[in-house]
């Protein structure tokens, strides 16, 4: 086990094994969207106090959990980076990125058309709401810095520094409505209490959270080869690949 | 079915421009970023095979 995971932390090996993994990983996302849709949009029942209006929640809760699971992600890549200075994890982190900003800016954006009719306004400077603002700025940072430095080692390293101490803001959202008079609600699914919910919408919306986390998994991997296919361009083995030789072929005639 | 027609369902009790603002922007995103990861795939094969070219051009072995 450890073997092989030494074996995939060489960009040369895990190439390959992205490449096998994310269509995997892109058909369960698929699958399990249609599976909570289905769920969500036409058995789950209409809410008492919200109407249909709280059908958001089937995406605006997955998004904002996995905003938070990615960052995350980031992290431990980063500190395993910055600590075995294993060259896969930096072009993990930097593939986490761009998705964890999608899902950051979804979060806000689906929060604004829940909060408008439920709060009366798009947008209030309440903890929950201004620390997720944070992190969808952390992503825009990690990515503009990385992309400002030009030797990969060194980006990674200061994007590391960054992805670590942005982390620290991760349990602020998430207990930011436990530790502050929030106009964002509490938390409908808590690990201690079990849920507030009612079963049908639990579920889609369970379901909805796992097919985001598949769709995450298959666009990192998918983006980490490219990745791999720019940093390693200087090697025997990436001018060997199939798919490079197949265009130097079509280039040349 | 909860829904007693079309028009019923696309307007979700009043709240249809909140819904599917949500749902279709979030679909419309994940779709470019799908078409974004690709063409990022094609830059780099692209950049890869020019930086071969470039080399054997000059003839020398570099790697």
């Amino acid at each position: 086990m450890i073997r092989k995971l030494f074996y995939f932390s060489s960009p040369q090996n895990f190439y390959p094994l992205a490449g096998k993994l994310w269509p995997v990983f892109a058909c369960l996302a698929t699958a399990l969207t249609v599976w909570g849709l289905w769920l969500g949009m036409f058995v789950a029942p209409t809410d008492v106090q919200q109407g249909e209006g709280y059908r958001i929640i089937y995406v605006h809760v997955p998004v904002s959990w996995m905003s938070m699971v990615i960052y995350l992600a980031m992290a431990f890549w980063a500190l395993l980076g910055l600590t075995f200075n294993t060259r896969l994890s930096g072009m993990l982190t930097n593939a986490l990125a761009p998705t964890g900003a999608i899902f950051a800016f979804l979060s806000l954006w689906t929060g604004a058309l829940w909060g408008k009719p439920m709060w009366g306004t798009w947008w209030v400077w309440d903890a929950r709401l201004t620390s997720e603002l944070i992190l969808f700025f952390l992503y825009l940072g990690f990515i503009a810095l990385t992309s400002a430095i030009d030797d990969a080692r060194r980006a990674d390293k200061a994007g590391a520094i960054l992805a670590l101490v942005g982390a620290l803001n991760v349990p602020v959202i998430y207990f930011s409505v436990k530790w502050w008079n929030t106009l964002h609600q509490g938390a409908s699914v808590s690990l201690t209490k079990g849920s507030s919910m009612q079963q049908t919408m639990l579920e889609a919306m369970l379901i909805m959270a796992v097919a985001f986390w598949m769709y995450a998994i298959a666009m990192t991997l998918y983006r980490v080869r490219s990745i791999i296919l720019i940093r390693e361009r200087h090697s025997q083995w990436v001018a060997d690949l199939p798919e490079v030789k197949a265009l130097s072929l079509e280039a040349r005639t | 079915m909860i829904w007693s027609s079309f028009s019923d369902f696309w307007s979700m009790g009043g709240y249809g421009l909140y819904v599917w603002g949500s749902f279709g922007v979030t679909a419309a995103l994940l779709a470019a970023e799908a078409f974004w990861i690709r063409r990022g795939r094609q830059n780099a094969l692209n950049h890869v095979v020019a930086e071969l070219q470039a080399a054997d051009a000059n003839g020398k072995d570099w790697r």
